[in-house]
């Protein structure tokens, strides 16, 4: 009996195998950008809004770039294994797109000096590293605004993926809206420690709705929690990362879509002039990273309203989601009558805002 | 924290749902594995139901000729497994991860124009009519067919290799091929339809968490059921009855954590997700450490036959 833990990580290998001899079958006057994906591009999520990056990527530069990708890679040692492999295939510029990919990306980054690496949603970074990210919690508040008016039962689900600044940002963001507008409101969240595992996001979704809640957030990369929801009767969610129109005539309300594309773009180009640099991104519905897809009719017209009239102030800048005066989970004052969080706070976050009930998992 | 807004009749009966898929394939496997054949390709069997028996479904609109194609397609796929492993000696440890990395690949392909499409419904029974009854309905009465077939499976299984005849012989070969083949029984030929039935077994099982359990296609959906299922049978000693027990325990642990979260209750929620492989991982240990054949596993597991040695 051989040991079942290793597998997985022997199937990515075999996976960076293949992937790695296809990428040195050519000469190398193309630019070459890799990506390393934690999903499959399938998964009509996150990962699927990647793809769609790398595909615009495509065709913006035709046959001036050569791209490739590697689905479903883990977190952690298998995904150096996976970089390295594209680094050793002539990669100038490889994508690392999952929060988990941090501490590999920069390993793998000082073995290669003269490849750009750009990782998502980390903070570390080097003379070959940059970071970027969108502000998902912008669109979390218009979620928050929307959930907080349509709930009945006053009880919101959120089905979290891990215990990380980005996650209770969002989590943050919808109750502090939804709590504004109701205050009634509570939410029930269900960490569930994966990023994508659709039979799992599923549960979690049942047991929320088996205790009452009539509206589903969720910040896994799956659909499977709206098809959940569409089982049951009177459930709403949102599409999370991408459209996820398919479910719009079932329980999908509204949506948060990640567009990376242009921002792909913008870094592909950078390394072909020779300019790219080591950046800082953090983009939000001002540059249009963050978009809010289409709304259907079970949004009454006039929540409708005021969730556009929301975005459009915080697209203009004049409105931050995070403006005090805000209290953290234990009563104790965060930011004061006015007061907007700093970028710095907000990339660390790591507690909950008053009313929230439960702890945060470590 | 809100414990009353946990149903413990929804909760058990939520259990039996989540558990199905992985004692459907750990059922089959276990058959597998006494016959002494090790088949890794679980995860790619399961898949590839999935998607066979979604695809057959949404197209003819029947969820029974979905499972059954998916039966069918989880069976085809393990033959590859069986004629390679059977008549060209090949490693079945590698040729089982073969099966499972094709299974992944060919069911991406074949899900293609699937993603986000909606299966036809499989009806929840109502057995005897006695799912409307307090309590016991909707854990006992209330489910669909393929929740029954499994516990079907489980007692069948049992009384095949305890009672019959043909269970003896298939036992016979997964512990002393040599002497089964002495005796004038056709090895391969019980291993191959032991395989098949294995196969067939997670087909189903994959299809019922792309038609039931989540329901709809997305790439890599099983995302690592079949390495559960497979861990299963080690921790159920090769027995079935245990096999089932392990796979409630797990769908159990698994369902009553998020409904513990979702009702507010502290618990250290990594540990309890954990603590099905730390047991796998025990059990494991004491395998390795000599005590295998204590635990029940079959003396020929993982080892090739062939007629002239």
């Amino acid at each position: 009996m051989g040991n079942f833990m290793n597998l997985k990580s022997l199937i990515a290998a075999a996976a960076v195998a293949i992937a790695g001899t296809a990428a040195l079958a050519d000469g190398h006057e193309k630019t070459k950008v890799g990506f390393v994906y934690v999903g499959p591009i399938g998964d009509g999520g996150w990962t699927y809004e990647h793809h769609q990056g790398l595909l615009a990527v495509e065709e913006e530069f035709g046959d001036a770039v050569e791209t490739t990708y590697v689905e479903n890679v883990p977190e952690g040692a298998d995904a150096e294994r996976v970089m390295t492999q594209m680094a050793l295939g002539g990669a100038d510029l490889i994508f690392t797109t999952s929060f988990g990919y941090m501490d590999p990306t920069i390993n793998v980054a000082a073995k290669f000096p003269d490849v750009k690496f750009e990782h998502a949603t980390g903070y570390k970074r080097a003379d070959n590293v940059s970071t970027y990210s969108a502000r998902f919690y912008e669109g979390r508040a218009v979620q928050g605004h929307i959930a907080g008016k349509v709930t009945k039962t006053n009880k919101v689900g959120y089905i979290a993926s891990f215990p990380i600044p980005e996650v209770i940002r969002g989590i943050n963001a919808a109750y502090l809206h939804a709590q504004k507008v109701n205050p009634d409101v509570e939410f029930n969240i269900i960490w569930v420690f994966t990023w994508f595992d659709p039979a799992k996001e599923a549960d979690a979704a049942k047991a929320l709705i088996d205790q009452g809640a009539d509206v589903i957030l969720q910040h896994t990369d799956s659909t499977a929690p709206l098809a959940a929801a569409a089982e049951a009767e009177g459930v709403v969610g949102f599409g999370q990362a991408s459209d996820m129109a398919a479910f719009k005539d079932g329980p999908r309300i509204g949506s948060i879509i990640d567009n990376w594309a242009p921002y792909y773009i913008e870094r592909t180009r950078a390394v072909m002039e020779g300019t790219w640099e080591s950046v800082d991104t953090w983009d939000g519905m001002d540059t249009g990273m963050v978009e809010m897809g289409e709304m259907t009719d079970k949004i009454p017209a006039d929540v409708q309203a005021e969730a556009q009239a929301m975005m459009a102030a915080i697209a203009s800048g004049e409105y931050h989601p995070f403006t005090g005066p805000i209290n953290k989970q234990d009563g104790s004052v965060w930011l004061a009558e006015g007061e907007v969080a700093d970028d710095g706070t907000l990339a660390g976050l790591n507690f909950y805002i008053e009313g929230i009930e439960g702890d945060i998992p470590n | 924290m809100d414990l009353s807004a946990i149903n413990p009749v929804l909760l058990i009966a939520a259990l039996m749902v989540a558990a199905t898929p992985i004692l459907l394939a750990a059922i089959g496997e276990l058959v597998v594995e006494k016959a002494g054949v090790l088949n890794l390709g679980v995860e790619g069997m399961m898949i590839t139901g999935a998607i066979a028996g979604l695809a057959i479904s949404v197209e003819t609109g029947s969820p029974l000729i979905g499972f059954l194609c998916a039966a069918i397609g989880g069976a085809l796929l393990s033959l590859i497994f069986a004629v390679l492993v059977l008549y060209f000696l090949s490693n079945q440890v590698a040729t089982g991860l073969a099966l499972t990395l094709f299974g992944l690949g060919l069911s991406s392909m074949m899900g293609q124009g699937y993603q986000g499409v909606k299966p036809p419904l499989t009806e929840k029974m109502n057995l005897l009519g006695l799912g409307d009854l307090p309590v016991v309905g909707p854990i006992l009465f209330g489910h669909d067919w393929i929740v029954y077939l499994s516990i079907t499976l489980v007692i069948g299984v049992w009384a095949f290799l305890k009672f019959t005849r043909a269970g003896l012989i298939l036992r016979s070969v997964g512990e002393n091929a040599e002497a089964a083949h002495a005796l004038g029984y056709k090895v391969n030929l019980i291993r191959m339809g032991a395989i098949a039935f294995g196969g067939a077994c997670a087909g189903v099982g994959g299809a019922y968490i792309s038609m039931v359990r989540v329901p709809q296609w997305v790439d890599g959906m099983t995302a690592g059921a079949g390495w559960i299922a497979l861990a299963l049978v080690v921790f159920g000693a090769w027995r079935a009855g245990r096999v089932m027990v392990g796979a409630y325990l797990f769908g159990g642990i698994t369902v009553l954590q998020l409904n513990l979260q979702a009702a507010g209750v502290a618990i250290p929620v990594e540990y309890l997700s954990m603590s099905p492989y730390l047991i796998t991982i025990l059990v494991l240990v004491l395998i390795s450490a000599g005590r295998a054949r204590a635990l029940g596993a079959p003396a020929a597991l993982g080892q090739t036959f062939h007629a002239s040695r």
